[in-house]
């Protein structure tokens, strides 16, 4: 299987083409066989994806699986993943069938809601395996379109305004990348992303606007990159349109976006920022750091006050992933080890989250908090699996949560004391907001008349819960399952990333004598 | 001389079949033959742009270099004629059912297309002066063809009143040259400019500039467009929207590289400017539009914009960015006006955007095909149009103008709100009541879809319209 990245990757937009073009109707048969089509779709490419990662070999660090094919505009068609991509790329197949089995219940326009998602798997994976400039940049904007759609459809009752905060706002910090790339071309005359990993790109400071720049053409390349992903992380302060995109989507448009589309950001860190521009990384590494410690804080501050469920748990995304910049531009091995975990671990939880909202916002059709209250006396089982998934937020031994925070902590720590201070009282904040959102929902006596009739979960539910429970759990006591297969990328990185800035410092110390 | 005629035989046969078409129409029956000149005149323009396409070749050079035949001109001439063809196809059931199908108007576009032609080919003042002519006083009657209409009467007469001063700028600028230069032939002057621009050339060039402005409606000459989108017949409108600005943009780049290659440096400034008001101004105005009409009269200024930042770049490179870019930009536009001809209601035509609310509910094929194009309009990946923006940006960037990339890709954002306005309309409305019914016209029907396939299909390999472009672009810029 030559192509087998290609066939993954290409799966569900074929099976979208075929729900676009051959099934007809509104009806409760048309409308059944669009979720069986995409559940089985999603399926088949989850195991499909599994055959990437069984013949994975974890010591080679370079790019395997590589496709290459000529394409337009002396671009490249190049896909290939390495031990920092391929785990993204199976939580990507990970994640979609449940989300498409936690759709069941919906009822308006589902051939277009299978297709949008489907597309959406397609344009994320591309984002993962893409090895071109451009062909990287194609699935990371597309991926726009559908989402648009999604919440603006099927989204809630302000879901016109969020659609379009969601997409203006990520648009206008991607396309500052888009120049930054074709500056990359006129530099080194390739897109290719292999060959970019190993291409020096200029470091000498020069002066622009008035301003001087420290690190030059890197520190430039840097910023406009940092525009693109931190909107799309999202880091503080760039992370407003996220608890709306969040409250107004669908539940599984959330599920997706905290599980897998918060990730492409962090992955372009550690691809693109800090493989590619390390004098630039370094030189505004101090920033980033300081910045993820106050999103840290300040977001978990901001969680505590919230009445709506799903945006709790937005605002705690935001906190989460301040770990995963932290722990990137902290630039050790432990570091990019943890956030990497972080954000796997992070798919799992949040989304598990996120469903665990849209159980009893199926039953109930609220997301306040004080219309809950008591749960546990009719939904034993639920309260089960929300406490699980509450723990592994709040970063509990034992669960994978612990594991991303720890390391990361751990490295910056050893980059810079004061911002691993100020991070870790985020962990107590957490557990604030955590086991007091769980202690308003599902504990105390169930005094609502509207609850007294709840259910407990259904045997779909529980059967989407399972994996995550096992993988949250399985994480947590064995890490290494994910430390060994991105470890020896990582530790490559790290080595690349730390000759690159002494070379760069001893070229300047030469220049100055 | 004889070698001379063979070197322009598409624009002789297109101007005998024109005034044979006439003669024949008047002396038979009239509008009643107009139906079937109009098919004519496609298969016609199909049938020359395809003998233009695969069988020319190197340059050629006719009536002692007042007129060029070479890669450039050919490219842009099969994309003229193959987009008049498709815009008079699309505009028969349009102008049939509102009685505006008179014998005049297939012939009437035969001659703009003629003059167009003869503009890509210029080269020399005179002869460039000519084929614009030829081409606006066409397109001035075809704007008023509505007769009955104020707002068509408006159209027609607003363009040719400000189209006879852009002529008159035009016209001031090219006796400059003349005079300053001692000859209208472009390799002429292009001599000259190459041992510097005097004072006088440099100010015959801003005039000229002004004038292809006006005819490319950049900003700041843009202020006829929204009002002469408005009020033409819709099939003008996109006509308007299509051939003449491919026609424009290739005699500008024409002109700033055949006679002034030499100077880039004087002349590269006042591009940029242009380009991104253009870009601003188009993505802003945009905005508040609710006749989509006027909105895609200021999206086209956005796109002239984009176009012209691929010229400013003064390049090889970017002279192929910008006949790309032109292409896909037509390609989208045959299409999004392919949509707009088929928005009606009880048969009377409907510009009002809010008149698409929940349109993809009734209609789910036509919005997503629309869907596709908007995005690509807003220059959003894995469209076409985004390979357009790509394409300039690369040149603006490698031309040393990284400003203008970043201008430009800010514009783009802006604009893409209005984009995403028709968008909310169509999918994410709340009533659901009728507004449209009808527009079942099978022309348009598969207008759209091509134009919507080919901007998700085009990304594979541009459909080869980039070597063709490469070539283009070498032929002229050396």
């Amino acid at each position: 299987m030559d192509n087998l990245l290609s066939i993954v990757t290409f799966m569900p937009a074929l099976a979208a083409l075929i729900l676009a073009v051959f099934l007809r109707g509104e009806d409760e048969a048309a409308q059944r066989n669009a979720k069986w089509v995409a559940l089985a779709t999603t399926g088949i490419t989850f195991i499909a994806s599994l055959f990437i990662l069984f013949e994975f070999d974890p010591n080679d660090t370079g790019f395997q699986f590589v496709e290459e094919g000529t394409w337009i505009m002396g671009l490249t068609y190049k896909m290939g993943v390495d031990g920092i991509s391929v785990l993204f790329v199976m939580l990507t197949t990970f994640i979609m069938p449940l989300v498409i089995a936690a759709s069941w219940s919906v009822t308006d326009r589902v051939k277009e809601y299978m297709i949008a998602f489907l597309l959406l798997e397609t344009l994320m994976l591309g984002v993962f395996m893409a090895l071109d400039l451009v062909l990287f940049y194609l699935f990371f904007e597309a991926g726009l379109i559908p989402m648009f759609l999604i919440i603006g459809i099927w989204g809630g009752a302000n879901r016109i305004y969020a659609s379009f905060k969601f997409f203006l706002y990520t648009f206008l910090g991607s396309v500052l990348m888009l120049v930054a790339m074709v500056g990359m071309y006129a530099d080194a005359g390739t897109t290719d992303i292999e060959a970019l990993l190993n291409h020096q790109f200029g470091t000498e400071a020069f002066s622009l606007l008035g301003i001087q720049l420290v690190g030059g053409m890197q520190t430039l390349l840097f910023l406009a990159f940092f525009a693109s992903f931190a909107v799309k992380m999202p880091m503080w302060p760039v992370h407003t349109w996220l608890p709306d995109a969040h409250v107004q989507a669908p539940t599984a448009g959330s599920v997706v976006l905290a599980a897998i589309l918060l990730k492409l950001g962090g992955y372009g860190f550690i691809r693109f920022s800090i493989g590619m521009f390390p004098v630039g990384s370094d030189v505004m590494a101090p920033l980033v750091l300081w910045m993820s410690a106050i999103a840290i804080v300040y977001t978990s501050l901001v969680a505590l006050v919230q009445e709506d469920m799903k945006k709790l748990i937005a605002y705690s995304s935001v906190a989460h992933m301040g770990f995963v910049t932290m722990g990137i531009f902290a630039a050790n091995q432990q570091g990019i080890d943890g956030a990497i975990f972080q954000m796997l671990s992070h798919g799992f939880i949040s989304g598990a989250l996120f469903l665990c909202v849209g159980v009893i916002y199926d039953r109930m059709h609220t997301r306040d908090i004080d219309a809950y209250g008591g749960l546990v006396n009719r939904m034993p089982a639920y309260a089960l699996v929300f406490m699980l998934f509450t723990m592994a937020n709040v970063g509990l031994p034992g669960t994978s949560g612990f594991v991303g925070e720890f390391l990361t902590l751990m490295a910056v720590f050893q980059v810079n004391t004061w911002v691993a201070l100020v991070a870790t009282s985020g962990v107590i904040f957490s557990a604030a907001y955590a086991l007091w959102l769980y202690r308003r929902v599902v504990m105390g006596d169930l005094i609502k008349e509207s609850l007294k009739s709840i259910t407990d979960m259904s045997r779909r539910e529980r059967a989407i819960f399972a994996p995550l429970v096992v993988m949250t759990i399985l994480l947590g006591v064995y890490p290494a399952l994910i430390l060994d297969i991105i470890g020896p990328s990582v530790a490559a990185l790290v080595t690349q990333y730390d000759t690159a800035l002494a070379a760069a410092e001893a070229a300047t110390q030469f220049a100055g004598n | 001389m004889s070698a001379d005629l063979t070197i322009i035989l598409p624009e002789i046969l297109l101007a005998v079949f024109a005034m044979l078409g006439l003669v024949v129409a008047v002396y038979t029956t009239k509008d009643g033959m107009a139906s079937a000149l109009l098919w004519a005149t496609a298969a016609v323009f199909i049938a020359v742009g395809a003998w233009i396409g695969f069988t020319g070749e190197g340059t050629n050079v006719a009536f002692n270099g007042m007129f060029i035949e070479d890669a450039f001109a050919r490219f842009a001439k099969v994309t003229i004629l193959l987009s008049a063809a498709a815009v008079l196809l699309m505009s028969e059931g349009y102008m049939t059912s509102r009685g505006l199908l008179r014998f005049e108007y297939p012939m009437l576009v035969v001659l703009a297309v003629v003059g167009m032609m003869m503009m890509v080919s210029a080269g020399d003042l005179m002869a460039l002066y000519m084929g614009l002519e030829l081409q606006s006083l066409a397109l001035y009657v075809v704007a008023s063809l509505r007769r009955e209409s104020v707002k068509s009467t408006e159209a027609g007469l607003k363009y040719f009143v400000l189209g006879a001063l852009s002529s008159g700028l035009l016209l001031y600028g090219a006796s400059l040259v003349y005079g300053y230069a001692g000859t209208t032939l472009f390799s002429g002057i292009v001599q000259v400019a190459e041992e510097g621009v005097s004072l006088g050339l440099l100010f015959g060039l801003v005039f000229l500039m002004a004038g292809f402005a006006f005819k490319v409606s950049a900003v700041p000459f843009h202020m006829w467009t929204p009002d002469v989108y408005e009020g033409s017949p819709t099939p003008v409108t996109a006509f308007f929207a299509t051939a003449p600005k491919i026609a424009a943009m290739a005699l500008f780049a024409r002109v700033m590289h055949d006679a002034f290659g030499g100077a880039v440096a004087d002349w590269q400034q006042i591009m940029a400017m242009l380009s991104v008001l253009s870009m601003f101004l188009g993505a802003f105005a945009a905005i508040g539009q609710t006749n989509i009409k006027r909105l895609m009269a200021f999206s086209s200024i956005a796109h002239m914009g984009y176009a012209l930042m691929g010229l400013a770049a003064g390049t090889v490179l970017g002279v192929q960015a910008m006949l790309v870019y032109m292409a896909i930009y037509v390609t989208m536009n045959i299409g999004t006006f392919a949509f707009i001809l088929m928005m009606e209601k009880d048969g009377q035509p409907v510009v009002d955007i809010a008149s698409l609310n929940m349109y993809a509910k009734r209609e789910p094929g036509k919005a997503l095909a629309m869907l596709v194009l908007l995005f690509s309009l807003a220059g959003v990946p894995p469209m076409l149009g985004f390979f357009g923006k790509l394409y300039v940006l690369r040149a603006a960037y490698e031309g040393g103008l990284a400003w203008l990339a970043v201008a430009g890709v800010i514009a783009s954002v802006i604009g893409a709100y209005y984009y995403l306005r028709i968008v909310f309309f169509m999918y994410f409305g709340d009533a659901d009541e009728e507004r449209l019914n009808g527009g079942r016209s099978p022309v348009l029907y598969v207008m759209l879809m091509a134009s919507a396939l080919i901007m998700v299909v085009g990304i594979i390999n541009m459909l080869g319209v980039e070597g063709a472009a490469a070539a283009a672009a070498a032929a002229l810029v050396n």
